[in-house]
């Protein structure tokens, strides 16, 4: 781990930045565990060009210890357990939509409990595991929006669970309807764009801040561009002694539109034009894990995508202007609460 | 069957007091139900609870609309509330009143009263604004009535009021010496 | 005549039905109770809570922040592998209702005492059935009991229905909110170590906490498997018919306390009227058989404990005798007959010589149950002409 001090960004309220570069795991030792366990395997039904199976990988792979995956109803959940097919070699729970957390608060006491009671093979009928996580995989409107009083119970009781939310920013399963995490003035199916409209007439809902408000030990977001950060992550999360929450930017090609290969590239952008800024708050303290040297405007990574097409019209200039201005303003809010805490791997 | 309606209001302990007489009748081998009228309990709200009693298991789980006897934990209830519908004639109605019987006009009924309040506040129960009359009305009773024995009473409240039983004990004794028994009953004469 | 298990005077104790059933869960002591207080399953939870504060029972509570919350972490427990138990009433067992079609599904045997209290709106907090009713088609198993003995028996006795093997079911134990959860009564408990030697340890099938054997539960079920899963859990609900009764005798072996049979007959035997009713109410209505008869007419009462799965043919034998029978119901469906009604005249259609059959809406919102409305009734149907349109007890015009 190397400390370096620099100045900060221009922008910046503060002046010094601390970095430090933490050891993660490497792709060949992700590649490894995955060749041992093969924890989640292909054959799956996601989309070619999906982001969320890049993301599962590398959650699955970082951790060495059992893991029981807890699923909310989704894309992930419908495309890799079609009955009697199943992509999971890790015991794997789903119940509900909008119960993620919930279920997985049972699975996280259950095992507690039957460790402490100190139970038997004998008595079980099967040898309890040394140690377990629980993980959660929900897409965001199992999260942000029908999940979220579930997950903000789960949080509030303290369970020891990694909850990771990929975030696609609409209800894509079901064909790209909006969310409370879409973004203002995208098309979905029910945003439509149309004569008398221009898309999603409301702000995104910050759900990162959500989840800090819980006063858990760990919360972040990622990028599935940024694995190396992601890694890091999940195995910050699976350290942290209570609930840990991980806001995942999970790009979809078909609700987003743009051509499969471009998943990992639209996700990277995102974070360079710090549309969807990398940080994490440690027990309360934040820190910022992307300083993009170069920012760029937040109309490079719109343009990518069809969904906003409409915004690139001479006419619409405006809203651009007034997106660019509202990534500026979000973005000088995380550098305060940073104090020039930077953590880039 | 004996069939007793306990009326006091919200804070009062009229519901404690349906249970404990109750299970001062079980301690004596008696069948019982204790149940108060459900409703929503704000402080100072006339509150109903009842108590059956029997030599074999109860099976009837309605209110109690005929009863034998009557507890009343607030003499102001017999202004506001028809305490005394559907009692069965010559029934006991046990008043907590510093008041003779004599002083009360019901109907054909034995009526008996004991200074609840006073004996409360004596043992520290309550306040002056609302003494707990709940276990000196209990011990009363036992005498008034001559169906449940005060060691039974005494003992129940010794197991099942959880705060200052010595005090609601005292309570219940000194009330059962001191509560006012009706004149002769006038049925009794022509039975 | 009196009740089927009357409790020993000298070994009982003053409970209410929620004592009671707090007791009972106090010595099966379920690893996991994820549990929301609503009224009047309050007091049940209550106590179940102080008796852990005390030390008296090994579980750990999860205060979840709704039923919905409370059944998902039950299903997420019981799937893992540990014996679960929660409680609700009312709304809170509308809440849970999604996922309880889902623990019946993927066949966990959590077992769920219920309040019974009348659902919103408009809102209420008294005891009638339409909370049960709502639970009907959910795939639980349902108990309903007459009095706090019988609450804590059927508790105890739900845990071997529900873990059974050919069961896997929640069962839902219910007691009349009020009128049971809050009434006290004689109960006589059971010796803490009978019933930990009666419910054992809970063996789970295929438990999701089992790495070795890692098991993918709640998959995605499409036209090609979907009808057959249901078809199985059909087929394995109506298996709980037989197992109710092995768990009776089991139970009667074990305390010497003897249920016997799907429902309990009282007067039944020569009757020609009968009735028949769910929970609290069969204690009044057996006062008013015992007082009927008395004045010679020939009445009876049949009280199912088992409502699901429904013990048609036993019933259609009990009811084989009788000129006419009045099924009450504590809750409505809209637009046709109550339901413990339709159950009752399906049990019968296939019968040669089929008694009138009358159905009588009573009791809702916590009205209270009065002998003269339950005689009302057993009058009524002795007029073969009494018309055949839903008649209403206690009700004003």
């Amino acid at each position: 781990m190397t400390v370096t001090n620099s100045n900060g960004n221009a922008d910046s309220a503060t002046a010094t930045i601390t970095r430090a570069v933490p050891r993660v795991k490497t792709l060949k030792e992700l590649a490894a565990q995955e060749e041992r366990e093969k924890r989640f395997q292909g054959g799956h039904s996601l989309c070619a060009g999906c982001s969320i199976p890049v993301m599962v990988r590398s959650v699955l792979n970082t951790i060495d210890i059992p893991v029981v995956v807890v699923n909310a109803t989704g894309c992930l959940e419908v495309a890799t357990t079609r009955y009697p097919t199943t992509a999971w070699n890790v015991p794997w729970l789903h119940v509900a939509f909008e119960n993620a957390a919930a279920a997985a608060s049972g699975v996280e006491v259950a095992f507690r409990v039957l460790k402490r009671k100190g139970r038997t093979a004998q008595e079980l009928g099967f040898e309890l595991p040394g140690e377990v996580r629980v993980v959660v995989f929900g897409g965001d409107g199992g999260t942000y929006d029908i999940g979220l009083q579930a997950l903000s119970g789960a949080l509030e009781r303290g369970h020891r669970f990694t909850y990771i939310c990929y975030d696609n920013e609409a209800y894509m399963n079901t064909g790209n309807q909006r969310s409370g995490a879409t973004p203002p003035l995208a098309h979905t199916t029910t945003t439509p764009v149309g004569r008398e409209s221009l898309g999603k007439l409301q702000q995104r809902k910050d759900l990162t801040e959500i989840a800090v408000a819980h006063h858990v030990p760990y919360v972040a977001q990622a990028s599935i561009s940024h694995w190396q950060d992601l890694v890091r992550k999940v195995e910050a999360a699976l350290r942290a002694d209570g609930p840990s929450f991980l806001n995942v930017l999970a790009p979809c090609q078909r609700g987003w539109g743009y051509e499969p290969c471009l998943t990992v590239e639209i996700a990277r952008l995102a974070v360079e034009t710090r549309f969807w800024p990398l940080y994490e708050v440690v027990e309360g303290e934040y820190r910022l894990n992307a300083l993009p040297k170069k920012p760029k405007p937040v109309s490079e990574w719109l343009k990518t995508q069809k969904r906003f097409a409409h915004l690139l019209k001479p006419e619409n200039r405006h809203l651009l202007d007034e997106l660019q201005l509202q990534v500026d303003r979000e973005w000088e809010k995380l550098l305060r609460r940073c104090e020039g805490r930077v953590l880039e791997v | 069957m004996l069939e007793i309606r306990i009326h006091g209001r919200g804070g009062q302990g009229a519901v404690i007091a349906s249970k404990v007489l109750a299970g001062a009748f079980f301690r004596e081998g008696k069948w019982v139900q204790a149940f108060p009228a459900f409703g929503v309990e704000r402080r100072g709200a006339p509150v109903t609870a009842f108590v059956r009693v029997d030599e074999e298991p109860i099976l009837v789980r309605c209110q109690i609309y005929e009863p034998d006897q009557l507890l009343v934990l607030d003499p102001t209830l017999i202004e506001a509330v028809d305490v005394t519908q559907g009692l069965k004639p010559g029934g006991l109605v046990l008043i907590n009143s510093e008041r003779p019987p004599e002083a009360f006009s019901l109907g054909d009924y034995r009526i008996a009263t004991v200074d609840a309040g006073a004996i409360a506040l004596k043992h520290g129960l309550g306040t002056r604004e609302q003494p707990i009359v709940n276990t000196a009305i209990l011990g009363a009773y036992a005498r008034a009535s001559g169906l449940v024995s005060l060691d039974a009473v005494l003992e129940e409240i010794a197991e099942s009021v959880p705060l200052g039983a010595e005090a609601n004990r005292a309570a219940a004794r000194e009330a059962y010496e001191r509560v006012r028994l009706p004149a002769p009953a006038p049925a009794a004469k022509n039975a | 005549m009196s009740a089927i298990v009357v409790p020993k005077l000298e070994e009982a104790e003053l409970l209410t039905g929620a004592q009671a059933v707090a007791h009972a869960m106090r010595q099966i002591e379920p690893d996991v109770v994820p549990v929301y207080p609503i009224t009047p399953q309050t007091p049940i939870i209550e106590e179940f809570s102080q008796m852990v504060a005390d030390g008296l029972c090994d579980s750990e509570i999860i205060n979840v922040e709704s039923e919905h919350s409370a059944m998902s972490a039950a299903v997420g427990a019981s799937v893992a592998g540990a014996r679960v138990m929660t409680a609700t009433a009312s709304q809170g067992l509308a809440l849970m209702i999604e996922i309880l079609y889902i623990a019946a599904s993927m066949r966990c045997p959590i077992v769920i005492p219920i309040g019974n209290r009348a659902l919103s709106g408009p809102i209420n907090i008294h005891c009638d059935h339409s909370d049960a009713y709502l639970a009907r088609d959910s795939g639980a198993v349902q108990i309903f009991a007459e009095n706090a003995q019988e609450a804590y028996d059927y508790t105890l006795m739900a845990v071997r229905l529900a873990e059974h093997r050919k069961v896997l079911l929640p069962v839902l134990v219910n007691l009349d909110g009020f009128t049971l959860t809050h009434s006290a009564e004689v109960v006589q408990l059971l010796p803490d170590e009978l019933v930990k030697e009666f419910v054992g340890y809970y063996r789970p099938l295929h438990p999701l906490l089992n790495v070795q054997r890692p098991t993918t539960q709640g998959p995605f079920d499409m036209p090609d498997f979907y009808y057959e899963h249901k078809r199985q859990q059909a087929d394995a609900t109506l298996e709980a018919l037989g197992v109710f009764l092995e768990v009776q005798r089991e139970y009667e072996g074990a305390t010497g306390r003897g249920y016997r049979g799907y429902f309990e007959v009282y007067g039944l035997e020569d009757a020609r009227f009968a009735l028949v009713a769910l929970g609290s109410t069969a204690g009044t209505a057996k006062a008013v058989v015992d007082e009927l008869r008395d004045r010679g007419q020939k009445v009876g009462l049949l009280k199912p404990w088992l409502f699901r799965p429904f013990p048609h043919e036993a019933l259609r034998e009990a009811l084989k005798e009788v000129e006419a029978v009045a099924v009450l119901d504590r809750a409505l469906s809209f637009g046709s007959w109550g339901p413990l009604y339709e159950e009752v005249a399906s049990a019968l259609y296939p019968s040669d010589n089929r008694p009138r059959l009358h159905n009588f809406t009573y009791g809702l919102g916590g009205r209270d149950v009065t002998p003269e409305q339950i005689e009302r009734a057993l009058t009524l149907i002795q007029d073969p002409k009494l018309p055949r349109t839903m008649h209403y007890l206690g009700v004003r015009a």
